[in-house]
């Protein structure tokens, strides 16, 4: 088996690859349901973009909740400490995601305008909500968040839910939610045409743009006024993990260190611009399928860039700094991570394979014909 | 320490989503089976009646499967909000399944079933059919993974504490995957869950066949689900929890308390058919007694014993006060890791570290607890009888009742006499919501039963809760509530419209609610 620190770092880069297949996939049925309300003007229209994801929201949403799952396993100290301490903000984000199955699969099956608009509300709701909420847990991330640990490791968290809503974090709130609409308008670009087409084209290049510019300005924002979190004790990082074992000042400029410690890190803003920039100049030349790509790698920068910004810190505790929990010390046993690692490698190109044939088989435009004929087993 | 208002709180809110979540689950099991059947047949004889069938039982079940997907989101995440010192302290065990659940089970799922509703014209017929077993196995995987987590929970293997890290490590994955206590869990729940789908499907094709409508499809629909009720019936009692009941030490104090069984009998034991359990005496006020049967049943020999719930209360004293000295010894090692004296009073008692943290509950310092506090945590190790004993009985009282009903439906279905025998029909009709009433309390006693642990020997109930406020817990719980009282309320409206509409829902102009609409 790998060795312990290997095993720690591969976990890192797996957690952000589940969170980046959550936003990816996820993502963009969350992008149509931020969107359905104001692209769709009438119920053929709202139907198609319903329908556009109908076959593969469940699916997609699995990515959360496997990302859950895999952060329970390879960190249960994060796990338990960022949602309990996050607990008003989870039951935010659950209770919107409830909406959703309801919504899609309820929606349709009364042929009554105030049924169906109410639950294209709730669909926006399961799809602005829970975007806006990670990017807002993202910025509080980056300055630390005010929880410690007892000697029985028991975490307690001393802030309010109000405190979570402080400027920074509610700036990457908005980076999220745009960068979630941009990605949700481009797929429905590959599967829509006419006027539901034009305006989600509009609304990707609006929100694409919109996301680079706060992304930037989050960065700037970052470098000038957030301070980051430096260990200041020697770590041993094959070392059982136990968060109380180290010594963390904060620091000025400390989420910058990795860029100039590592150059090639500097690739990973640089692919969220780059990506966004993609996806908006090939909106505007109506390549649907290269845009969506622009903003999955646009979404692996920005979300990349909060990792290694933050690294090896995940959870820093703004209160109690040597509560706070990295790489090294917030994870599972040695046999966990590896065992967890060889089920991530056999189900997880599986995955990947029959997603792939399920969109295959689905693909094509969904068109207002096909609602009407489809009237009583389409959502 | 933590407030007992907080964990009962937070015990409540665990219970009331857990039961909601599994109002939808069974149905979920079973019916994805009877589809397979269905198109199993559409698939080999063609006939578009058994393509009808599936659509129109999958339209019903996807009604069901929305709630199910919704409510189970919490349970995944309840756990980090709620529980975040019990996933602190577990983790590493109990988070595995759980995202191997995800990887293996969830996704398969959760993937194919919108090929399954969407995929008709998309697919040809044997890909379809595929899709539709891979969902069915996909979510009977689930129920796997989350009967391992749970029967690790009831039965601890494979795992060791570490004080450097103050958690349950894993030692051993195969032990936990195969755990005795998680698969008689596995096999008892689908099969109780194929039980439901079938009363499900038998009660309201009954209703058809007595309105007289949709007679051939309601028809097909009976005998089918007679057919895989009656098999599954027999398997939730052949195969049935009872034989699980003494693999281990939490399960033996689940069946003492579930048989009102106040000492241990001479083998083999008698089986209390009804009994008044006495609490504050510790005895039953009366007894209807079957010599002999709760041993054959228990043990499945003459000659072992069942241990009776004073034999297991003063056992766990034992293991209570040689707990004190595994604490003490546990906390002198967290402040300093080379204590030689330490460590070795540790070794020598760590299997009762978690008898020790009973004590928690009433003191911070266990190594005063005084013998009253000892004598309270005795007296907690074992949960109330009442409320175990007539659970039991009423689950298992309708597991009886669904047996007989199938068996009769299937014999008439063998026979071809079911259209006449209106009795049955109406029977059927009735028993509609029995499996739920079962199933409901099947999930109490497994729970409840577990009581005052969470991870039976080795966390305590009232040290796992998050440490939130209880206000938090009050707003929290009253959101679910409500919440889910609301969905439930719209879900089951849709279910009768369109189990009253029948297979006419599918607008194919074939059946009795289009020609009503003409």
């Amino acid at each position: 088996m790998l060795d312990y620190e290997t095993l720690k770092l591969i976990w890192w880069v797996l957690v952000g690859a589940l969170l980046l297949g959550f936003a990816i996939m996820d993502g963009h049925d969350m992008g149509v349901g931020t969107l359905l309300p104001f692209a769709g003007k009438n119920d053929v229209e709202r139907r198609i973009m319903i329908n556009t994801v109908g076959p593969h929201w469940d699916g997609n949403q699995v990515w959360f909740i496997t990302a859950g799952g895999a952060i329970f396993a390879a960190w249960p100290l994060v796990y338990a400490t960022a949602f309990s301490g996050f607990y008003w903000a989870m039951l935010a984000v659950l209770w919107a995601l409830f909406f959703r199955p309801v919504g899609f699969d309820y929606r349709s099956k009364i042929e009554n305008p105030t049924w169906r608009n109410t639950w294209d509300w709730g669909l926006f709701v399961g799809g602005f909500v829970p975007p806006l909420i990670f990017g807002v847990a993202f910025g509080n991330l980056l300055q630390g968040v005010p929880f410690h640990f007892d000697n029985d490791l028991r975490s307690f968290y001393t802030g309010t839910f109000w405190e979570l809503l402080n400027p920074f974090a509610l700036l990457t709130g908005l980076v999220s939610t745009a960068m979630i609409t941009a990605h949700g308008a481009n797929y429905l670009m590959i599967r829509t045409e006419g006027d539901v087409y034009r305006r989600v084209r509009s609304a990707s290049l609006i929100f694409g743009s919109l996301t680079l510019v706060l992304f930037a300005a989050a960065g700037v924002w970052l470098s000038k006024g957030i301070s980051g979190y430096v260990i200041t004790s020697t770590i041993d990082p094959n070392a059982l993990p136990n968060p109380l074992d180290k010594t963390v000042v904060t620091e000025t400029g400390a989420w910058l260190k990795n860029y100039s410690l590592y150059p090639a890190t500097m690739l990973v803003p640089a692919i969220g611009f780059l990506g966004g920039l993609l996806a908006i100049v090939a909106a505007k030349f109506n390549k649907p399928l290269t845009a969506f790509v622009g903003t999955s790698l646009s979404m692996l920068g920005i979300i990349g860039t909060a990792g290694v910004s933050m690294f090896p810190f995940v959870m820093p505790s703004s209160s109690d700094p040597r509560s706070s929990l990295t790489v090294w010390d917030s994870v599972s046993s040695h046999l966990t991570l590896g065992l967890m690692l060889g089920a991530t490698i056999i189900f997880l190109p599986l995955i990947i394979i029959y997603t792939s044939w399920a969109y295959k088989k689905m693909s094509g435009k969904v068109t207002a014909e096909f609602i009407n004929a489809n009237d009583k087993s389409a959502y | 320490m933590i407030s007992s208002e907080l964990v009962d709180l937070s015990r409540l809110q665990f219970a009331v989503t857990a039961l909601y979540h599994f109002l939808f689950v069974p149905l979920t099991l079973g019916m994805t089976f009877l589809l397979v059947i269905m198109e199993g047949a559409f698939l080999v004889t063609g006939q578009q009646i058994y393509k009808d069938m599936t659509r129109f039982w999958g339209k019903l079940f996807g009604i069901n499967f929305a709630l199910g997907v919704t409510t189970g989101l919490t349970m995944e995440f309840q756990f980090g909000t709620n529980w975040a010192y019990y996933s602190h302290y577990v983790g590493d065990i109990f988070g595995a399944p759980l995202a191997i659940e995800g990887l293996m089970a969830f996704f398969l799922e959760s993937t194919f079933i919108g090929l399954f509703f969407f995929g008709w014209d998309r697919l040809t017929k044997g890909q379809h059919f595929m899709v539709t077993v891979l969902t069915a196995i996909g979510s009977n995987l689930s129920a796997l993974w989350i009967l391992i987590a749970n029967g690790w929970m009831q039965d601890p293997v494979g795992a060791e504490f570490s004080y450097t890290t103050m958690r349950m490590e894993l030692s051993n994955f195969w032990e936990v995957i195969f755990n005795p206590t998680a698969q008689a869990k596995f096999v008892h729940t689908v099969s109780a869950g194929y039980v439901t789908a079938s009363i499900f499907v038998l009660g309201i094709s009954s209703w058809y066949i007595l309105k007289g409508r949709d007679i051939e499809f309601a028809r097909r629909s009976f005998r089918v689900a007679a057919a895989f009720g009656f098999a599954s019936a027999m398997s939730v009692i052949v195969l049935g929890d009872e034989s699980g009941y003494t693999i281990s030490e939490s399960q033996q104090t689940k069946l003492a308390a579930m048989e009102a069984m106040w000492h241990t009998e001479p083998a083999p034991a008698a089986f209390n058919v009804i009994a008044i359990p006495n609490e504050k005496e510790q005895r039953n006020d009366f007894e209807l007694q079957i010599p002999y049967v709760m041993g054959i049943i228990g043990t499945r020999t003459f000659s072992k014993e069942i241990p009776g719930i004073a034999e297991i209360k003063e056992k766990n004293r034992h293991r209570i006060e040689s707990g004190m000295q595994a604490v003490t010894a546990m906390e002198a090692l967290r402040r300093n890791k080379e204590d030689v004296a330490a460590k070795e009073q540790f070794e020598a008692h760590k299997s009762d570290l978690g008898f020790g943290l009973l004590l928690k509950q009433y003191t911070e310092d266990v190594s005063k607890a005084t013998p009253e506090m000892i004598q309270k945590a005795v007296d907690s190790t074992v949960p109330r009888v009442a409320p175990m004993f007539w659970s039991f009985r009423i689950m298992v009282a309708l597991g009886f009742m669904f047996a007989i009903l199938l068996a009769l439906s299937l014999y008439h279905t063998v026979k071809g006499t079911f259209l006449k025998q209106r009795w049955l029909l109406r029977w059927a009709v009735l028993m509609i919501p029995t499996p739920w009433i079962a199933a409901e309390l099947g999930w109490f006693v497994a729970e409840y039963g577990r009581q005052p642990w969470t991870i039976y020997g080795v966390l305590p109930t009232h040290l796992s809760a998050s440490s939130l406020s209880a206000n938090s817990l009050y707003g929290s719980l009253t959101g679910f509530v409500l919440f889910y009282t609301g969905l439930l309320a719209i879900e089951l409206y849709l279910m009768f419209k369109f189990a009253r509409k029948g297979p006419g829902s599918l607008g194919t102009g074939r059946y009795y609610a289009d020609q009503q609409a003409h």
